[in-house]
């Protein structure tokens, strides 16, 4: 327990130390100001341009930047989705996987461009090596880069006065690439295959068993070794808070996070880009401060949450306890509820992963959340239910929150007296029309979805488990789906034309139309001018803020998800616990 | 105060009898679609008396008697909010009674030329056009709106100002409005008509304190924006149960009567919706209105007064606003061999004629410190020499003696004009007194200087504190005069002011006012002459005072009737309250939600999983007593709250985040609290009545 706190703590502090040096860093690199690399790398981002013939100094509007976002998302899908049907003919397939199903490459390159990586394929058993590198890999990283050209132009929009454009996307996407993304997952690449994650183009080899398993009245004395170009495709995995594991088991699988280090590497790699982001946020807006009060407002329910997990899956269930198992924690044994967790990671930091996974957008997962205790399972989902807002995606994360901050400054606004503003900007109807919108969406999605789910006999034929435990693998899977995180209860076999097509649209439902909301919102508040603060503006840097916007995204993820919770982990709790 | 200033009592029977009339006339669909949140507890109610009837006549989904209180309580819901922006208006109403009584139709003596001396025809006011002149006699009620061009007279406008006093009204200058419906005492006035029968003042007076011609404030329209998202959500909540019970029964293997049924959920959805402040929402604002005419200034519109709330400068002009009316004699400061007595004998005698209120400080002075008796003028046989331009001195000739006061340079050179010379002392005295931002007159006897008479502005009591508290609440005061850069910045450092306009013009309060614009600020200002008009029209909110001119008015977005410049800070508070009611209230019915969560997700789903009915902590009887007592609370909760919506929540300035503070406790903490005690008891109450 001590030693599981100790990580902790140590794991978020690693976190916050980090913050300020990246986030001044991609301040400055979105600022368009010397940041070093660029002595490096300018020549490289001005042939980019030259080649694909964009002037970096041609601004954008809001719609013209919509759509080349689109244009350039819906491109990446075209090409995704022809990999995959494709891939039989193409090389660098050892294993000769067949095309993937109609259904399913959908699915997964729907999955992949929205930053989603939800997967109803196993990795090591369907794509091949030019697949998972060309397509699966090179989404990881520009579906990041689009989330953070987004939240890029809506710092604009609060920076800017008077102005008709909100920056250039084809730059935005280009320098994230450029100068944050690829050398950040250099070094992250470098230190996981350090670890032992495995990074190869040859195909999987076969070992012989020490000794002969039987399954099934079949023996068997070899085992096939899936292996693959995994250390470069798992470092963007978790940077891009993708979460589109190489294998299925993902970061579970030894050979994608063999070692508590890499795990600590790994879960660091999520959190540091979503945090260092709020520091680039108060940079770019000229007050620091405004950023860390966004910061530690998701430390905070971050912290909450985690405790929430980490308790309940130490003190384990009693039916276990009733079965005869120890789950005492002692210097052999994590006690708890160790079902779907790896030996090697324990409840601490398989609760630690599983929060950090779903409190992004990231959904790599190093346990299953299926088998978590009911309490410590809601905790993964309420955080996607959140709205993906605590860290959060790479960009997505920050945008999302601060559409909850814009709510939250409207409450409080009216309470000092004042119509509301934030960062200077007036807050008027037609942003309230979009952040309204904005927190509608999700909700909106991922209920429907769960309904129709579970109203239609498509929608029942998956799911294996009986009772609430049966419901919230689906409410998951919607929640995860429309939030674009990606992770899944298991339990339910989604591989249906059905479950495909509907999760596939709330997965482009949550992505796109909540992006064209944000920049709306980008487009229309640079457009303002600003207003000076005074003694009688209200605060938006101060601990008394920072509470009011825990509490209006703990209200809304609650009053919205609360009776759906009712009806899966809540009531299974009480059940489990005899009530 | 006057007539209309006072607020009728808040549940006054004559203003309740008719807004329970108003409730039920309000349900017309029409009506209740501007408002998302409470149409759609009006389709519930709807829903839920369409399922009693089934329930009566066929198979119901539930007992007809709890379908029957459901939808009973779902009725009151929506009453209850008509009945609350019903007597918002009829507040409302009651103060423009008043008013309409001055608005009886007219006969106008119409001329055919502007000229008193012209042919004169009868003609009702209501066929007067703009342009047209008309002449009012003493005892005459003035026609219409208009400009006096001709003639002077004093004219009682308590119609309008409750003001008892009458006021001179006169071509040419400040005071040349009237305004129809007031009544001439003595005298008459040729006017021209500036305004139509139908868009008076008057009229635009009583359909803005009525209500009638209110639109949605832009604030208003954001929160309606926000209300509206949060009922889809709920919308979107309670209608996907309805499948997720369906399949929980089906995976418990249960009967299908089980399922949760309508009533429940439409029960779930009138709860969890902001129905609190939906309901109370436009009657905050009607209430807005009313408050600033209660205080007897009158807005041109409900932005106007939204505006007033984030106004963060205000430009005060110095004389009546921060300073009292005219500058007073304070000291005498005698020259090196003069005695006091002497030189405030000679400033007596000097001012004994003078009427000016500085020369009647100066007898008053004189008589307070040296009692010397005021003396008449005509008895001593002196001869008054008046102000003039010119010699910009006044003062006596007396049995050979030529006594005078006046400003420095204009004394120094009538005593050199008789052979004298001026102190230095004078000279000194009387440049330390101008750099503390006082007036020094000298005082001269012949060829002799006497001494200097100081005179001050007086700085009105508490004003100091006031602005203390304005710059507290974020607001930054800049005061506006006409007097020179030196004492300008003496009387703003006195006054502590945050900033001043010295020697100002009209051209330069409009380029001060765009200036604080450009840079974001919104601007209050009140003014009352036509040179302010281009001032008035730039500043955000801008309150003309009703002695101004016709152009002042039209050019303000408020008229203050009791022509009180210090009325700005009342208006900002008023804008300020009109705010935090509305997110008091949102706050309010948002935290109140959870409670209703405890109350009724275990009675809608205990059938299905009993386990649930662990989350029931208020102990509710049954799950009917518990969703019918959320629902009973959910509509009374309106009627109770009626009260703060027509007062608006208690304001009293602080800083923003003291203020925040404050009223997260109050109506964030309260309302997650005051539900679940409420709940509890309806439910006691419910059981003891044997009513479920």
């Amino acid at each position: 327990m001590t030693y599981g706190i100790i990580q902790i703590v140590l794991f978020l502090s690693v976190v916050l130390l980090l913050v300020k040096p990246l986030g001044w860093y991609m301040a400055r690199v979105y600022e368009n100001k010397p940041c070093g690399l660029d002595r490096i790398l300018g020549p490289v981002e001005r042939a980019i341009y030259r080649l694909c013939g964009v002037n970096p100094a041609n601004e954008m509007g809001w719609k013209r930047y919509t759509v080349a976002m689109i244009a350039f998302n819906a491109a990446g899908f075209v090409v995704l989705y022809a990999l995959m049907r494709l891939q039989g003919f193409l090389p660098l397939n050892p294993q000769h996987f067949p095309p993937v199903a109609p259904d399913l490459a959908f699915n997964t390159a729907v999955s992949f461009i929205t930053n989603t990586n939800w997967q109803a394929y196993g990795g090591e058993s369907t794509m091949s090596y030019l697949t998972q590198m060309l397509g699966l890999a090179v989404q990881n990283f520009v579906s990041a880069a689009s989330g953070m050209a987004v939240l890029v132009a809506l710092i604009r929009g609060f920076v800017r006065r008077n102005s008709r454009t909100i920056g250039n996307f084809w730059v935005d996407l280009t320098r994230s690439l450029l100068y944050i993304l690829i050398p950040l997952s250099l070094i992250i690449a470098i230190l996981l295959a350090s670890q032992g994650v495995v990074q190869t183009f040859k195909p999987y080899p076969t070992a012989t068993l020490v000794e002969p398993v039987v399954v099934d009245g079949n023996s068997f004395a070899e085992q096939t070794i899936a292996v693959g170009p995994a250390a470069s495709q798992i470092a963007i995995k978790q940077l891009g808070t993708n979460g589109g594991g190489f294998f299925n088991a993902n970061s579970a699988h030894p050979l994608e996070n063999p070692t508590p280090l890499s795990n600590f590497l790994e879960m660091l790699a999520i959190l540091l880009i979503p945090g260092a982001l709020c520091y680039t946020f108060g940079k770019m807006a000229g007050d620091t401060k405004q950023g860390w009060a966004i910061l530690a407002s998701m430390v905070i329910i971050f912290i909450g949450l985690l405790a929430l997990c980490c308790w309940s899956e130490q003190k384990g269930t009693p039916q276990l306890v009733s079965a005869g198992a120890d789950l005492q924690a002692s210097s052999t044994q994590s006690g708890g509820n160790m079902e779907g967790k790896e030996v090697r990671f324990g409840i601490f930091n398989s609760a630690l992963f599983a929060t950090t996974t779903t409190g992004t957008s990231c959904g790599a997962v190093n346990s299953m959340h299926d088998s978590y205790t009911p309490l410590g399972g809601m905790v993964p989902m309420w955080l996607i239910q959140l709205g993906e807002v605590i860290f959060g995606g790479v960009g997505s994360g920050l945008y999302g929150m601060l559409a909850f901050a814009i709510l939250a400054v409207f409450i409080a606004g009216l309470m000092v007296g004042r119509t509301p503003e934030y960062l200077g900007k007036k807050i008027e109807s037609y942003e309230m029309k979009m952040a309204s919108l904005v927190i509608l969406l999700p909700i909106f999605l991922a209920l429907v979805g769960t309904a129709v789910a579970v109203a239609t006999k498509a929608g029942q034929a998956g799911a294996f488990n009986p009772g609430p435990h049966g419901f919230s693998e689906i409410l998951y899977g919607y929640s995860s789906a429309t939030n674009n995180n990606g992770s899944a209860f298991a339990g339910i076999n989604c591989n249906t034309p059905f479950y495909n097509i509907t999760l596939a649209i709330a997965m482009l439902g949550g992505r796109y139309l909540f992006k064209i909301l944000m920049l709306a919102i980008a487009g229309s508040l640079a457009a303002k001018k600003f207003i000076p603060t005074s003694a009688g503006t209200l605060s938006t840097s101060d601990p008394m803020f920072v509470i009011l916007l825990i509490s209006v995204v703990i209200v809304v993820g609650a009053l919205s998800f609360i009776p759906a919770l009712a009806l899966g982990p809540i009531v299974e709790h009480l059940m489990m616990i005899g009530r | 105060m006057s007539s209309i200033a006072k607020g009728k009592k808040l549940f006054d029977w004559a203003i309740v009898r008719p807004a329970i009339l108003d409730s039920f006339c309000k349900l017309s669909p029409r009506r209740q679609f501007r408002n998302p949140v409470m149409f759609v507890v009006l389709v519930g109610s709807v829903l839920t008396s369409l399922l009693f009837v089934q329930a009566l006549i066929g198979k119901g989904e539930a007992g007809p008697w709890f379908i029957l209180g459901i939808s009973f309580w779902l009725w009151f819901t929506v009453l209850f909010a008509n009945f609350a922006e019903a007597m918002a208006e009829g507040h409302g109403r009651a103060q423009a009674d008043s008013l309409k009584k001055a608005r009886r139709d007219l006969v106008a003596k119409k001329l055919s030329n502007p000229r008193r001396d012209s042919s004169l025809e009868m003609v009702l006011a209501s066929l007067l056009k703009k342009g047209d002149v008309v002449l009012v006699e003493a005892g005459d009620y003035i026609p219409i709106d208009g400009e006096v061009i001709e003639g002077v007279a004093s004219v009682d406008e308590s119609a309008v100002t409750g003001e008892s006093a009458p006021v001179i009204r006169e071509s040419g200058g400040d005071r040349s409005a009237v305004t129809g419906g007031t009544r001439i005492i003595s005298d008459w006035l040729v006017i021209r008509v500036t305004a139509e029968s139908g868009n008076t003042f008057l009229d635009r007076m009583i359909a803005m304190v009525e209500g009638a011609k209110r639109q949605k404030t832009p604030n208003e329209i954001a929160l309606t924006i926000l209300l509206a998202a949060l009922t889809i959500v709920f919308l979107v909540v309670c209608a996907t149960l309805l499948p997720f019970s369906y399949y929980s029964v089906l995976q418990a293997h249960q009967d299908q009567s089980r399922v949760v049924t309508i009533t429940v959920l439409v029960a779930l959805l009138v709860c969890l919706a902001p129905t609190t402040i939906g309901a109370l929402l436009s009657a905050i604002g009607i209430a807005g209105m009313s408050r600033l005419s209660q205080a007897n200034v009158v807005a041109m519109s409900g932005r106007a007064v939204e505006a007033a709330g984030d106004v963060d400068v205000l430009l005060l002009d110095k004389t009546g606003t921060i300073t009292l009316g005219n500058r007073q004699a304070t000291e005498f400061i005698a020259a090196d061999g003069v005695s006091m007595e002497d030189l405030a004998d000679a400033a007596q005698l000097a001012s004994l004629a003078d009427e000016t209120p500085e020369g009647r400080s100066i007898v008053v002075l004189a008589k307070q410190q040296y009692n010397l008796r005021g003396r008449d003028i005509e008895k001593l046989g002196a001869k008054f020499v008046p102000f003039s331009a010119q010699t910009r001195m006044s003062g006596v000739d007396l049995d050979g003696r030529q006594i005078r006061k006046g400003a420095v340079d204009a004394i120094e050179k009538f005593v050199i004009s008789h052979g004298g010379v001026t102190p230095d002392k004078i000279r000194q005295m009387s440049q330390k007194i101008a750099k503390s931002g006082g007036t020094p007159l000298v005082v001269a006897d012949g060829a002799k200087a006497l001494g200097v008479i100081h005179l001050k502005d007086i700085v009105k009591g508490g004003i100091k504190e006031r602005f203390g508290d304005l710059r507290r609440m974020g607001i930054k005061t800049v005061m506006i005069t006409g007097d020179n850069p030196m004492t300008a910045a003496a009387i703003a450092a006195e006054a502590g002011v945050d900033d001043f306009l010295a020697e100002a013009t009209p051209e330069a309060k409009l380029e001060l006012i765009r200036r604080y614009q450009a840079q974001g600020h919104l601007v209050a200002m009140t003014g009352d002459g036509t040179n302010d008009a281009p001032a008035l029209a730039q500043a955000d909110v801008a309150v003309a005072m009703n002695t101004g001119t016709q152009a002042a008015k039209e050019a303000g977005n408020m008229v203050d009737l009791d022509s009180n410049p210090t009325k700005l800070l009342d208006i900002v508070q008023i804008g300020k309250q009109t705010l935090m009611t509305r997110g008091a209230l949102t706050t309010f019915s948002i935290a109140n939600d959870v409670a209703k969560y405890f109350a009724i997700i275990p009675a809608a789903f205990a059938l299905t999983y009993p386990s649930l009915n662990t989350l029931n902590v208020m102990g509710l009887a049954t799950p009917n007593s518990a969703i019918l007592s959320a629902v009973i609370f959910n509509a009374i909760i309106i009627v109770f709250l009626i009260p703060l919506a027509l007062k608006g929540v208690k304001y009293r300035p602080m800083p923003a985040t003291q203020l925040l503070r404050k009223n997260l406790l109050i109506y964030g903490v309260g309302g997650l609290i005051v539900p679940f005690i409420g709940i509890k008891l309806i439910d006691m109450l419910l059981v003891v009545l044997h009513l479920v």
